[in-house]
């Protein structure tokens, strides 16, 4: 299993720092999302503990593991990332795609293997891609599309899978297809996710683990029921609002205060029991 | 698709479809081998020529094959193989099909180099040292656009605009010197500048072969990377690819490989860009046996373009470079009309 930590992390841009100083350990085997307003550096947080980017100072480790010592083969096998917004070659069938994930278990000397085609077919089982394995993934759903980019990073054989933004442009079935499917990965297969999320109700139904981050920094982290508060939505979103338990799945939700239409019928009616 | 068995074939397998296509290809690079010493104002039979190959009949066929046709073909076909697989490599690399060596500024730091030898050093230094020249001349400018594309890393949006912007003062400078330098310098540059394989000797032969057996099979050791840098940088150091690393050794392969081309056959326009889209229409776009069937396609288009350069409008030896230009500019301009959409 993947051990992922980041040490005292600071990574700036020209811009300006987008984090300082920042330590995070990721719980092996659960569902840990990343939350926070725009450009809170939740983002670059991921993106530096998958090695995409090189912190100013701080290290990841990976297993007890300096993750910018290890090979990034080797980190790839452990370790599957999927980025905001990947694109694939028009006309690249779903399979195609999939088979890409094997790249870190092959080398010029080791060509495609039996093990590989293995992988590719359980990644697709799993992914509930395997009827569409021959369509282009351009032709695809968004749901679907993003199901057959996940299939990829399963093929890659990692126990520890990255997510940015997984949901984002997405409808609301779809984020639900795309989230049930990591809920199940996690439940059935023990598989570690991490992932950055725009939506808090959504975060705070499928997430063991939140990391509000805020200030280049985190905020809070901890079980949604224990940290998705009142007071952490005004001071990581500046935003006013109601914390109350999902009628579904009685997980904490996050209503806005603002402006809008308001209901007096129903108002009444639930002021009346 | 239709599978046989558990494992997919390896593309290279007869049994696939791309197999099938890189052995015709294949089988046509050997018969232009014999095709082309046929060609020319005496025409000669297939036995005239693998005979005198083989060394058994003398007198004129042998000075005609071993000392012009033969050394002219094998140049020709090893010429178009490098640009094509150059092309290729810089098409995966820039991840746009408009790109050639021609087209991001190489081939253009190699004609001021080749054209200022003509012009300033050609008195006082041997011909001989004009590819020298023109290798170096590709290799600083695109060293020139690589660092100026570098800002914490090189991003291939980048590489390739700045590559048409060094184009245009490449292109501008050779003109400049051209039009100062004195006519017969600026005849010379003119033909170089067009690109012919007229006068092709057997080092041409052996130089051109040593890049080409060296450098495809290393290319072809960096096809699995190409084929996930496909997906963007994230996804590509996601599975594992060192991005930045790899795209320097490609781009430096195909640098080389455009440079030696043009030393050794001097501006030859279009085949990079053109090899690698047949290559694709064929075979689909998996990089190993793109870049194999861009090798067999390029030589196969540049031998068909010199063969018809030196037959049709005998005993004038029009440039090579005319024929591709010929072909290779609409189809560049069918290129933008198809991809007006991407951009």
């Amino acid at each position: 299993m993947g051990m992922l930590e980041a040490e005292a992390l600071t990574f700036s841009y020209d811009a300006g720092p987008i984090l300082k100083n920042l330590s995070v350990s990721i719980p092996e085997g659960k569902i840990t999302v990343f939350i926070g307003g725009n450009g809170c550096g939740k983002s670059t947080l991921l993106r530096s503990m998958a090695r995409l980017l090189q912190p100013d100072q701080g290290t990841v480790l990976l297993d007890g593991e300096d993750i910018s010592r290890l090979k990034t083969k080797e980190v790839a096998k452990k370790m599957s990332i999927l980025p905001q917004g990947s694109s694939a070659p028009e006309g690249l069938t779903v399979e195609q795609l999939v088979r890409q994930g094997r790249y870190p278990h092959q080398s010029w000397l080791k060509q495609w293997s039996p093990e590989d085609e293995t992988m590719v077919q359980q990644a697709l089982n799993a992914t509930s891609m395997k009827e569409r394995g021959s369509q282009p993934v351009d032709a695809l759903s968004g749901g679907q599309r993003q199901r057959a980019w996940i299939a990829m990073t399963l093929a890659q054989g990692s126990d520890t899978l990255l997510l940015d933004e997984p949901t984002t442009y997405l409808d609301m079935a779809h984020q639900v297809e795309v989230l049930d499917l990591l809920y199940d990965l996690n439940n059935k297969e023990g598989r570690t996710i991490v992932m950055v999320l725009h939506d808090m109700n959504m975060a705070c139904r499928y997430a063991h683990r939140l990391v509000a981050m805020q200030n280049q920094t985190i905020y809070a982290e901890g079980r949604p029921e224990d940290i998705m508060k009142e007071g952490l939505v005004r001071d990581v979103f500046q935003m006013n609002c109601r914390i109350a338990p999902d009628p579904l799945f009685g997980t904490p939700m996050v209503i806005p205060h603002g402006k809008g239409r308001k209901n007096h019928v129903a108002f009444s009616a639930a002021s009346a029991e | 698709m239709k599978r046989e068995g558990t494992l997919p074939p390896s593309s290279f397998s007869l049994k696939t479809r791309t197999g099938r296509v890189l052995l015709l290809l294949f089988l046509a690079v050997l018969c232009t081998c014999i095709l082309g010493p046929m060609l020319g104002n005496t025409l000669l039979s297939p036995l005239q020529v693998i005979q005198t190959i083989a060394g058994a009949s003398g007198g004129a066929n042998e000075f005609i094959v071993m000392n012009s046709r033969l050394p002219r073909t094998l140049v020709s076909l090893l010429v178009g193989a490098a640009l094509g697989v150059s092309g290729a490599l810089l098409q995966g690399v820039v991840r746009n099909p408009l790109a050639a060596p021609d087209i991001i500024g190489v081939t253009g730091g190699a004609s001021v180099a080749a054209v200022a030898f003509l012009t300033y050093a050609s008195g006082s230094v041997g011909i001989g040292w004009l590819p020298a020249a023109a290798v170096c001349g590709a290799l600083l400018v695109s060293m020139l656009i690589y660092m100026l594309a570098w800002k914490k890393g090189v991003t291939p949006m980048r590489l390739i605009l700045i590559g048409i912007g060094i184009a245009a003062i490449m292109s501008a400078m050779t003109t400049f010197m051209i039009v100062v330098s004195s006519s017969v310098s600026a005849a010379q540059a003119y033909l170089w500048l067009t690109g012919s394989i007229y006068g092709a000797s057997w080092n041409d032969m052996y130089a051109m072969l040593a890049a080409v057996v060296l450098l495809t099979p290393l290319a072809l050791v960096f096809a699995g990377s190409l084929n996930a840098q496909q997906f963007g940088d994230d996804t590509a150091a996601g599975l594992g690819v060192r991005t930045e690393l790899d795209r320097f050794i490609l781009l430096f392969i195909s640098v080389v490989l455009a440079g030696a081309a043009v030393a050794a056959a001097g501006a030859i326009g279009f085949v990079g860009l053109i090899a690698p889209h047949i290559a694709r229409t064929l075979i689909g776009r998996t990089f190993a046996p793109v870049i194999t069937a861009s090798a067999f396609l390029g030589g196969l288009l540049l031998f068909g373009a010199d063969v018809t350069a030196r037959t049709i409008f005998y005993p004038v030896d029009v440039p090579a470079g005319v024929f591709t230009a010929a072909v290779g500019a609409p189809f560049f301009l069918f290129l933008l009309y198809r991809n007006r959409n991407h951009f």
